[in-house]
């Protein structure tokens, strides 16, 4: 049975006297200790659906379709409190701003334990110091008296991670969990989090726009495209758009004079129109494509999937 | 403009407007002499003849009102005036010349700031004697500050931008590039501040007149008439106080909407 | 304790300016120190020898000020012309009222500015609405207007409260200063609820509070721990600042209220051409304006870590 399943999941927010479609139709299930990727550039909707999943929704917003978590619909209340306190935890993007700048790293890493585990402080401590060893932080005991603007985004990072593991959860939200820090410290970050994922058996949503990266750590990739998924990658990558993603990235065996551009800009969900939303920047597209939506056939949204495949 | 102030800001403008008007029409407008005592009126309550009452001596409440706005609102206005164009000067100097310059002028700024207004206006009211030029000049001091504080950083930052670099290397002369670009770009933030610090310059000038140190007797005054007015409702009759309180209530508040407004969106 | 120390060197500097701004002033009346300080009074030739003696007027300038200056550090402003006595002897005997009405205005600021402030940052909706009406009503009645409706609906209408007087005893000094207290304090009141009120809201909408949120804690553990905490920061500094207005206020306040404090005296001593007590005066709000600040400071550099260890 899977851990986490999302049904026809889709979330729109108030806007003016109407609402405006962020997320739309999004299908994904993740297993026991699978890493999923969900690969978008910014506006897709990504980021959202995972915050979706522990009921951190922007206000007002209106959730549509079924989230299964573990057998069982996401609750809300007390109930929600206890799932995020205990099995599904989320690492954000800049840590900097999503560790409280005026409360110690020791505070950061040992808040969650006291509070919602009840751990007495002085293990909490001990166990927070032992974290850090583990995110290959070693002095631990002089980090947890430092604030978080004494220390480096990548170490900030790591002990986000850390706090995360001190949860032991069933699944990790990571949204673009590296995005944020510099060059050096992004593969060892991402390495750090992998593998101690991997030894927990946790399982993880990894949010992210850079497909080398989800390849290289996911189980299974999505791509999702103005507030929809539209392929489910499965060996080589059909859709248009996926296709697009990975030629506009550099590569380091072959020198390319000019990577490859998607002509546009990515629209979001309520700016797409009737057809497919990647259509007016496809160079495939037909006539057809700016007709109806493709459905979601094998994996892949896209009419002319089967022809370039 | 009238989109840019939204309802409510439209509304204080038309407010302020309308007194301004009536002050300067007072004489055609005012039902009588503003100074002319009447004995039968002393105390008096409203009637159709004196719709305010009459003040202690059975002067007019409601004509002294009408000319009362006179120095109630123009010395503030000067005040502003001397102020935002002190603080202008000092803080686009300040912001150009950087270094030494810039922290002498920002410690001076923020230690003026740290001292309440109407400190300086009771300081220069000793020296030179109770009076209107002696408040005008102690608050114009006390409100340098409020504008170039605000001024200064959004010089710093209007000053990075490379248009100014671009006129620099175009032989501009530093003067000509304040002068020309600087200053019409800070003017919105220039003009959003002092309106707000206006509000402030109308409580002060009028507690200063209250404590008898600014706007001297027999002149009508908001500030004075407040004052005089607790004396008359010590003896049970209180319109006086409280349309003179409220008037001032009235307009500080319509200069503080105004004022908020104009620095939304500046 | 180098940030203290670099602090308090500046205060010493603040202060030496000030002294030095506030003695030099008699210099700048028009007709020179001695026609000032006898005013419009006509003094016989040995008040003028006194006065000559008092303010050293026969030495170079910058020795009298340092004369002056010494004096002043060891508490001494010299005589009153008009009162004839001690200006500190003066000036002691009345700071008692105005420390205490400062005192009690500032516990009603911050009790009551911070509650309605988290009231309308926390709850938001008509609380909020409310709130900021009020407050902004509050902000725009200048403190003597206020003291004036209060006077008049709570002293001579209801008769709740004395008009005049400062009373004796604790119990009595609360019941004859509260109308002012209220008067000083509503639209400081006003403003630190403001402050509070856009602190808190930003601080909820932080991204760290988010991250708390996504760990299950508590929404009453993330409103004190989180989003008060640091929407802390803002409110000290304003509260702060708000106490050395209150200070000033306070010159109003004793006038309609005849409360017989330091404001009064210093008013009085304008209007009578009073110098050493103007001097005085001046100097010991200065010195308390700087000591708040300090304050202040201090405070701030205390709840910011960001701040304290560079």
């Amino acid at each position: 049975m899977s851990l986490l399943t999302l049904e026809g999941f889709g979330l729109a927010v108030p806007y003016g006297r109407g609402r405006r479609t962020l997320v739309e139709q999004v299908d994904l299930t993740i297993g026991r200790g699978e890493a999923v990727g969900l690969v978008g550039e910014s506006g897709s909707g990504k980021s959202m659906t995972a915050r979706a999943v522990i009921g951190l929704t922007p206000p007002g917003a209106r959730v549509t379709g079924r989230i299964v978590f573990d057998g069982a619909e996401v609750p809300s209340g007390r109930a929600l409190r206890r799932l995020r306190a205990e099995r599904i935890a989320m690492i954000f993007q800049d840590p900097r701003a999503h560790i409280n700048p005026v409360r110690s790293v020791g505070d950061f890493l040992t808040e969650a334990m006291i509070h919602n585990l009840g751990t007495p402080v002085r293990q909490a401590s001990a166990r927070a110091v032992r974290l850090l060893k583990e995110v290959g932080i070693g002095d631990g005991e002089r980090r947890l008296r430092q604030y978080p603007h004494e220390l480096s985004g990548g170490l900030l990072q790591r002990v986000m991670i850390a706090s995360v593991l001190a949860v032991e959860p069933d699944l990790v939200l990571a949204d673009e969990p590296t995005t944020a820090l510099d060059v050096t410290s992004q593969s060892e970050v991402m390495a750090i989090l992998d593998e101690l994922r991997r030894e927990r058996g946790m399982a993880m949503l990894l949010i992210t726009h850079d497909l080398e990266l989800a390849a290289a750590t996911c189980d299974r990739l999505a791509v999702m495209y103005a507030g929809r998924i539209v392929e489910d990658i499965d060996g080589e990558p059909r859709h248009p758009y996926t296709r697009g993603l990975m030629r506009s990235r550099p590569s380091l065996e072959e020198a390319v004079h000019r990577l490859p551009v998607i002509p546009g800009r990515p629209v979001a969900a309520f700016e797409a129109g009737e057809g497919c939303a990647f259509g007016p920047r496809c160079d495939l597209a037909e006539p057809r494509c700016r007709e109806t939506r493709p459905p979601f056939v094998r994996g892949v949204a896209c009419l002319r999937a089967e022809e370039t495949a | 403009m009238t989109r840019r102030l939204g309802g409510p800001g439209v509304a204080a403008a038309v407010l302020l407007a309308a007194i301004v008007a009536i002050t300067l029409l007072a004489p055609l407008l005012a039902p009588y002499n503003p100074d002319l005592p009447d004995l039968f009126n002393a105390l008096g309550g409203a009637t159709a003849a004196h719709p305010l009452g009459g003040d202690a001596l059975g002067r007019d409440v409601l004509s002294r009102l009408m000319y009362g706005a006179r120095t109630t609102l123009l010395a503030p206005v000067l005040v502003i005036c001397v102020a935002s164009a002190a603080g202008t000067t000092l803080a686009i100097v300040a912001a150009w010349a950087g270094g030494k310059v810039d922290a002498v002028v920002s410690r001076l700024l923020d230690v003026l700031f740290s001292v309440p207004g109407i400190v300086f206006a009771l300081v220069t009211v000793a020296v030179l004697g109770p009076g209107v030029p002696g408040v005008v000049i102690g608050l114009a001091v006390a409100y340098t500050p409020y504008v170039a504080r605000v001024v200064r950083s959004a010089a710093l930052r209007e000053r990075g931008l490379p248009y100014v670099a671009a006129a620099w290397v175009q032989g501009r002369s530093a003067t000509a590039i304040c002068l020309r670009h600087l200053l019409p770009n800070l003017r919105p933030i220039i003009v959003a501040q002092s309106v707000s610090a206006l509000g402030f310059a109308v409580i002060d000038v009028a507690a200063v007149s209250f404590l008898g140190l600014g706007v001297q007797p027999p002149t009508a005054d908001w500030g004075l008439m407040v004052k005089s007015g607790l004396d008359s409702a010590m003896r049970g009759q209180p319109l006086e106080a409280l349309s003179a309180g409220l008037l001032i209530a009235l307009v500080v508040a319509a200069v503080n909407l105004l004022g908020d407004r104009l620095g939304r969106q500046s | 304790m180098r940030f203290l120390a670099k602090r308090l060197a500046g205060l010493v500097a603040v202060l030496l300016v000030a002294s030095f701004l506030v003695y030099g002033l008699l210099y700048l009346v028009p007709g020179g120190p001695m026609a000032f300080l006898l005013g419009n009074r006509s003094g016989t030739p040995e008040q003028i020898a006194a006065i000559r003696a008092q303010y050293h007027l026969d030495d170079p300038f910058l020795v009298r000020y340092a004369a002056w200056l010494r004096d002043a550090v060891t508490g001494d402003f010299g005589t009153s012309l008009v009162y004839r006595q001690d200006v500190s002897a003066l000036m002691a005997s009345r700071a008692t009222t105005t420390v205490f009405l400062v005192v009690y205005a500032t516990l009603l600021i911050v009790t009551g500015g911070v509650a309605m402030g988290l009231l309308a940052g926390l709850r938001g909706g008509r609380a909020d609405g409310v709130v900021t009406l009020v407050s902004s009503a509050f902000l725009a009645t200048p403190p003597f207007v206020v003291g004036v409706i209060l006077v008049i609906v709570f002293a001579l209408g209801l008769g709740w409260f004395p008009v005049f007087g400062a009373g004796s005893g604790f119990g009595d000094r609360v019941h004859h200063l509260t109308l002012p207290a209220v008067t000083l304090s509503l639209a400081s009141a006003a403003f630190l609820a403001r402050v509070t009120r856009a602190s808190v809201a930003e601080e909820s909408g932080r991204e760290h509070v988010e991250t708390a949120r996504s760990r299950g804690l508590a929404e009453g553990h993330i409103v004190r721990r989180h989003v008060l905490r640091n929407a802390a920061i803002p409110v000290v500094t304003v509260a702060g600042l708000n106490v050395a207005g209150l200070i000033a206020g306070s010159v109003v306040v004793e006038s309609i209220f005849a409360l017989d404090g330091l404001g009064s005296l210093f008013v009085r001593a304008i209007l009578q051409r009073d110098f050493a007590i103007v001097q005085a005066v001046v100097l010991v709000l200065v010195t308390a304006f700087v000591l708040i600040n300090l304050v202040v400071d201090l405070c701030y550099s205390a709840l910011d870590p960001r701040l304290s260890r560079q």
